[in-house]
């Protein structure tokens, strides 16, 4: 039954007119700036300031939009012989898995352009991992308030603190405590905001990584480490499970 | 001034007599097969101002001492296996000239620098077109005046730093002219110290252990139209002064400690149209004083230049920076360089009376590289959206920027200099 609900959801969600212009919009600019930069690195460090940028805030705020959009259809469907929280995980990874797909096509003309490459896979990777990320969290903001207007102010506010805020305690920390060892402390840190973790994980694998001198050797020792990746991959998907969970308890015990 | 042209007329004169001289005395034909057979053999029998010629072949020789004011030159390419068992060909006398020749085969020393041909205080010595392969140090020359290293290709197979040696070596001598030589694998490509007078021209050094070109106490040399690839730390120059710096190119040195040019004492030097392409740090200045740096261009570089508070009156004057993640750095909250007419790419200003010239003063340093420069770790924040924001802010509201560190006359478009070879 649940799979039946995610295939009608995530095809609703594949014809909409937003999903449509959201591959459009993400086309054009990968198309525009694989096709006007000659090195293939320096196109995917472009994407991925956009992808940091645009994905979780079109996850967060078309995730609570639409889960408020959906509210009547979600009420009609617990209205029939099926659980609760399948209900919720179809509806979920229904979203998503469309959101994953139109990012990925969205980015496939970089990928056609530039060939497959290291880059371009973890390009890939974290923006479907920070499209899983932000529609829970979108979710989770939802369904902890009735009031759409509220929802969606909460997935702004998710957005703006992991976006910018964060970063700027954590320059401010580094700034104030910065004749003390900070290494560990910073990869605490960053493993606590998907956003960063996700930057981090792809510029180290470009030759950017460079820059980082012998400050960030140890951050390249750790990231770069098959332990170190293991380690915040994991982190990535706890930031994935983490929110579906709190939102699957709420969502099952929330009245309608 | 004077006295080195007088010197050179005399050299010449002296060359000249050289070569009417062994025109008239013997040449002395060396074979595998004939006699003499070894290159030992016939400077054996060699008076001054003869010449060897060595023909095609294969010579397993090594502790070759030239101690004779011969020429020693290789027909059809041959080849002296050293065989690692000491130096290639050593030069004691003046007035030798050694081309056309293939010496292999050095072994590493931690005792003597072994090296493909070495000059110990000889004048007048001329190291023409030969090939040393596989050398600990290649050409090694000390104590000498009035030397020509021209055309050598020069191969190393260095593996590390303490076990390894440089392409081309001089040490305490003047007036020596290093020209259109090639050389790879060693520690340091060019290695200057106590060398003053000297013009290093036109040489490609490239995939060196440490530095394409390190020199130090070595003052009033010339470096036109080098190219410095992929050396493991870039060029680095120490402790000298009067230093000119011109065309030359430095590039792809890209690592954590690589820098394109490390400027360390150096001073009333002037760099003039070099390129600086795909460094991590084009040029970093430390503790130099008085040095020109006019119509340079950085691009993709890391840092375009770090310049340290140490670092007074250099003058940046005229320079392109194109697409690099920061144009200046410094650890200093006060400026005491000129930055004037150069062309920033990041520049936003305008110019409103069509003079070429930005209306609106611009200012290099960014307030992220100003925090990294305080707090190394904050380099996790690189590509951050709100490192962005904040360079934005600071733009527009400057408030932690040194306020003097300013282009007074930012250039609206690239300037197009005299010659620039397209870094490839």
């Amino acid at each position: 039954m649940s799979l039946k609900i995610l295939k009608y959801v995530f095809f609703d969600l594949m014809r909409s007119r937003f999903v449509l212009t959201y591959i459009g919009i993400l086309a054009f600019i990968s198309f525009g700036v694989s096709y006007f930069s000659n090195d293939e690195m320096k196109t995917v460090l472009t994407l991925l300031n956009i992808v940091l940028f645009i994905i979780p805030l079109v996850s967060l705020i078309f995730g609570s939009i639409h889960f408020y959009d959906s509210g009547e259809f979600t009420e009609f469907l617990l209205t029939q012989p099926v659980s609760r929280s399948s209900v919720f995980r179809a509806e979920y990874l229904g979203l998503s898995l469309a959101l994953s797909l139109a990012v990925v096509a969205g980015l496939l003309p970089a990928v056609i352009i530039d060939r497959l490459s290291v880059g371009n896979v973890y390009l890939l990777g974290i923006s479907v991992i920070l499209t899983f990320v932000f529609t829970g969290l979108a979710y989770l903001a939802s369904s902890m308030n009735i009031e759409k207007v509220r929802g969606i102010g909460l997935s702004i506010v998710i957005w703006l603190f992991m976006a910018v805020i964060f970063d700027i305690i954590v320059i401010l920390l580094i700034y104030l405590f910065r004749d003390y060892p900070l290494e560990k402390f910073i990869i605490i840190l960053t493993s606590l905001n998907p956003i960063d973790l996700g930057r981090i994980l792809l510029l180290l694998k470009t030759d950017v990584s460079a820059l980082m001198g012998f400050t960030g050797a140890s951050f390249k020792n750790f990231f770069g480490s098959s332990i170190g990746m293991l380690l915040s991959i994991a982190a990535l998907f706890l930031w994935v499970l983490i929110p579906y969970l709190l939102a699957i308890r709420i969502f099952r015990r929330k009245n309608f | 001034m004077n006295l080195i042209s007088a010197n050179r007329i005399s050299l010449i004169v002296i060359l000249f007599l050289n070569l009417i001289h062994t025109s008239s005395a013997k040449e002395i034909r060396v074979c595998n097969d004939c006699q003499p057979s070894t290159l030992s053999q016939a400077i054996a029998m060699s008076e001054d101002g003869d010449m060897i010629i060595l023909q095609s072949g294969y010579y397993k020789e090594h502790d070759i001492v030239v101690d004779k004011q011969v020429s020693i030159i290789g027909e059809g390419n041959p080849v002296i296996d050293v065989g690692l068992k000491g130096n290639g060909i050593s030069i004691i006398k003046p007035n030798v000239l050694v081309k056309g020749l293939t010496i292999k085969n050095i072994d590493v020393n931690y005792l003597s620098e072994l090296s493909g041909i070495k000059i110990d205080y000889a004048e007048n010595c001329v190291i023409e077109d030969n090939i040393l392969d596989l050398t600990f140090f290649g050409i090694y020359i000390s104590g000498s005046k009035n030397c020509k290293v021209r055309g050598n290709t020069i191969t190393g197979v260095a593996k590390t730093e303490s076990s390894s040696g440089n392409g081309i070596h001089l040490w305490k001598c003047s007036e020596i002219q290093v020209d259109n030589n090639r050389i790879s694998g060693h520690r340091d490509g060019i290695y200057l110290e106590f060398v003053s007078s000297s013009s290093i021209s036109e040489n490609y050094s490239t995939q060196n252990l440490r530095y394409g070109l390190h020199f130090m106490f070595s003052d009033g040399n010339n470096y036109t139209s080098n190219t410095f690839d992929k050396n493991g730390a870039g060029v680095a120059v120490m402790y000298s002064k009067n230093i000119v710096m011109k065309g030359n190119t430095f590039q792809n040195n890209w690592g954590d400690a690589s820098y394109g040019i490390l400027l360390k004492e150096l001073y009333d030097g002037v760099m003039e149209n070099n390129v600086f392409f795909k460094n991590t740090i084009g040029i970093y200045l430390e503790g130099s004083n008085r040095i020109e740096m006019i119509n340079n261009d950085f691009i993709e570089n890391g840092w375009a230049m770090n310049i340290l508070g140490n670092s007074e009156d250099n003058k940046i004057i005229g320079n392109n920076f194109v697409n690099n993640t920061f144009d200046i750095s410094s650890n200093s909250s006060r400026n005491y360089n000129l930055y004037s007419g150069n062309y920033w790419d990041k520049y936003k200003g305008y110019d409103i009376n069509r003079d070429g010239v930005g209306d609106v003063p611009y200012r290099p340093v960014s307030l992220f590289s100003l925090v990294l420069e305080k707090s190394p770790e904050s380099i996790v924040m690189l590509r951050s959206i709100i490192v962005d924001l904040l360079d934005a802010m600071e733009k527009i509201v400057p408030s932690i920027i040194p306020e003097t560190l300013i282009d007074e006359q930012p250039r609206i478009t690239k300037s197009e200099h005299d010659k620039h070879k397209q870094p490839s």
